[in-house]
């Protein structure tokens, strides 16, 4: 099976359900992410969007519901064939997530030594080649410690496509980072789609910086997909919650206060008192 | 009636600690030929966990050694048989000391070094990161580790019994004047082959036993950096107490 | 590759160290040590042999020349068979010699201490210790020396 499946859609859930406790994550959700584009997933934090990504990459199963990626079906995987799906994926964690006892070149170098008996020479062949498509060719021989978030991300982003995969998926790949590294990633998260001929997604929620980036944006809210389609006109949505998330506004159908008593019993110690 | 349920609640909890440990063994079992063959990652965790202990497990088994050689000779002489300090140190060095205290100062020093290693790996999503790039954590970090640590066990309960031995030559031969030559030939009349396969014995399983609780708690620690660190006390404390309650019932069983 | 090197060091050494000091146990701690050296082997009767084990020591003039191999009662006679290796280098030692059952201080255990006979013939692979001298066993002892207090208070 690969990746290379059929034209249009590569990603596509249906019906997911998904419950962590008693608190509903997803209750059906339903999302298609096209083949060749940059999707962006954004919602307010809490609302699961990183648990969507571990529903994609099999690190969870839904309790119901159907997860299709190319031609795998992720729920009912056994783990090789996981493993086989997965080697086709890229992924950039939120921090990084580098070897810490290896250097930059050990980490971009990982994934080849474990999955290939590539010659040393040409593993430094790629290793250098995906190091210099981040610009941090110079830095192969320092250790992540010695970097600051966006260059340790970076190279993580080197590291997430030296097996030359068909998806590449960011967790939160904006956050903490100062404007410059903003303006680098977000480009590079741009020309490695084009240049690589990738489907890209991309988790966050930093408006501004998606809507420089994404073809096709999808906005989670209470467990469901609330609105979806080109990032400009989800800004220029009038849905009251869109609206509110798209444009930072504090207060309106997600609540500034976390749900609680009336404010005066509970000053006053009224009503069935604490608890 | 509440108390009868939290005791049954705790018991339900112990049952399945023990039961997920079980299987945390079973796989890391199943796994080890594999695992054996990616030879340098098991030397460079031997390394890690056998001789960066060196230090500690050589100072210990020395001072160790002679404390024993002291109590031993103050209470040999009372009975006028000095002459057998050697046999009576050898003999409680191998067949007790030298295992229990290597395991509980291996739990000190490499196990939660282990520990709060995988677990900080855990936290920092290295370990999610590598299921992402289609490599096992459980082979690629946790069987390296727990190998290293069973293949170094033996070892370092050898130099540490050994050193000890040493220790208590010190003080009885060096010191306190007992013929070497008596208390060489009383300990090897006293201490059989049995007795070091006795203890070679107890080095092992108290290996295998400080190894997996040590990987086990930080694979399985709440990705925090609370976590971690509750992970690494936990260690240790397990640790103690599995090792004292196998060396009884080892110890029981070969009597 | 520093680090390789320091690794690969380190480990050697620890691996070096750890055999060691198991050769070590397993060599220098425990009597097998004997059981390399070229031995013969006698036997000796006793009527009672006290605390005494296999693997004690065999002594002669204090010095060790070997140990006791194995302890058997004879199911007729009724009396012990103390089977002794013998260093093959002490093959000088007479025939007559006698093997008694000693003590090494209060908590010592027991060896068997051999004394020298005036035969010119020695012992031999097989041969056996007519002459022995059984275990002082603390009660009989006491009740001898008992014993003969009475008899001394009857000459009186």
């Amino acid at each position: 099976m690969t990746l290379a499946a059929p034209e249009g859609n590569l990603i596509e859930l249906r019906g997911v359900r998904f419950r962590r406790g008693n608190f509903r994550v997803f209750d059906g959700l339903d999302m298609a992410i096209p083949k060749g584009k940059v999707t962006a997933v954004m919602g307010p934090s809490g609302t699961g969007k990183t648990t969507l990504l571990r529903l994609i990459t099999g690190q969870l199963k839904p309790d119901a519901g159907s997860v299709r990626v190319g031609e795998y079906e992720v729920p009912s995987l056994s783990l090789s064939r996981l493993y086989e799906m997965r080697r086709q994926m890229g992924m950039l964690f939120q921090n990084g997530a580098l070897l810490t006892d290896f250097s930059v070149f050990e980490n971009v170098a990982f994934p080849l030594r474990e999955h290939t008996r590539l010659p040393d020479r040409l593993i430094r062949h790629i290793v250098l080649t995906k190091l210099h498509a981040v610009g941090l060719r110079g830095a192969a021989e320092l250790f992540p410690g010695e970097l600051s978030g966006g260059m340790n991300r970076r190279v993580a982003l080197a590291r997430a496509i030296v097996m030359d995969p068909d998806i590449l998926i960011y967790d939160e790949p904006f956050v903490g980072l100062d404007p410059i590294s903003m303006g680098v990633i977000v480009r590079l998260i741009r020309r490695l789609n084009d240049a690589l001929g990738l489907t890209s997604v991309v988790v966050s929620h930093d408006v501004r910086e998606l809507e420089l980036v994404a073809d096709h944006s999808f906005l989670l809210a209470e467990g469901r997909v609330v609105a979806s389609g080109a990032h400009r006109e989800l800004m220029d949505e009038d849905s009251p919650l869109v609206r509110q998330f798209m444009h930072g506004e504090a207060d309106g159908p997600v609540a500034y206060h976390f749900p609680a008593k009336d404010y005066g019993d509970d000053l006053f110690d009224r009503g069935q008192g604490p608890r | 009636m509440g108390l009868i349920r939290e005791i049954g609640a705790t018991l339900v909890a112990f049952l399945r600690a023990l039961g997920s440990m079980a299987i945390f063994l079973g796989r890391l079992i199943i796994y080890a030929p594999a695992g054996l063959l990616r030879f340098r990652l098991v030397v460079q965790q031997v390394h890690n966990t056998g001789s960066l202990s060196l230090a500690i497990i050589m100072l210990s088994g020395f001072f160790v050694g002679l404390v024993l050689g002291l109590q031993g000779f103050d209470l040999l002489r009372r009975f006028n048989s000095e002459n057998v300090l050697g046999g009576a140190v050898a003999l409680g060095l191998i067949k007790e000391l030298g295992p229990v205290v290597t395991a509980l100062l291996f739990a000190g020093r490499a196990g939660t070094a282990l520990a709060s290693e995988i677990g900080l790996m855990k936290a920092t999503d290295q370990l999610s990161a590598m299921e992402m790039m289609a490599v096992d954590p459980m082979k690629r970090v946790v069987l390296p580790r727990f190998l290293g640590g069973v293949i170094a066990m033996p070892f370092l309960v050898a130099i540490f019994t050994a050193i000890g031995i040493f220790g208590a030559w010190m003080i009885g031969v060096a010191w306190m004047g007992v013929d070497p030559g008596v208390f060489w030939s009383q300990m090897q009349s006293l201490v059989s082959m049995d007795d070091v396969r006795e203890g070679i014995f107890k080095s092992i399983v108290f290996g295998v036993a400080a190894s997996l609780v040590a990987v086990y708690e930080g694979y399985t620690a709440w990705p925090t950096a609370e976590g971690v660190g509750r992970a690494t006390t936990r260690t240790v404390v397990i640790t103690a107490v599995s090792v004292l309650i196998l060396d009884y019932m080892i110890t029981a069983a070969l009597l | 590759m520093q680090q390789t090197r320091t690794v690969e060091l380190g480990t050697g050494l620890f691996v070096f160290l750890g055999i060691a000091a198991l050769f070590f146990l397993t060599t220098q701690t425990t009597g097998t040590g004997m059981g390399r050296v070229e031995t013969y082997t006698v036997t000796a009767r006793f009527d009672n042999i006290g605390g005494l084990t296999a693997r004690a020591p065999v002594t002669m003039a204090g010095v060790t020349i070997g140990r006791v191999e194995k302890i058997a009662l004879d199911p007729e006679r009724l009396d012990a068979v103390v089977t002794l290796q013998i260093d093959r280098q002490f093959d000088q030692i007479p025939e007559d010699s006698e093997a008694s059952i000693l003590t090494a201080g209060l908590l010592g255990g027991n060896y068997i201490g051999l004394g020298a006979g005036g035969s010119l013939d020695s012992l031999r692979d097989g041969d056996e210790i007519y002459l022995t001298q059984s275990a002082l066993v603390l009660e009989s002892l006491i009740s001898r020396f008992l014993f003969s207090q009475s008899e001394d208070d009857d000459d009186d």
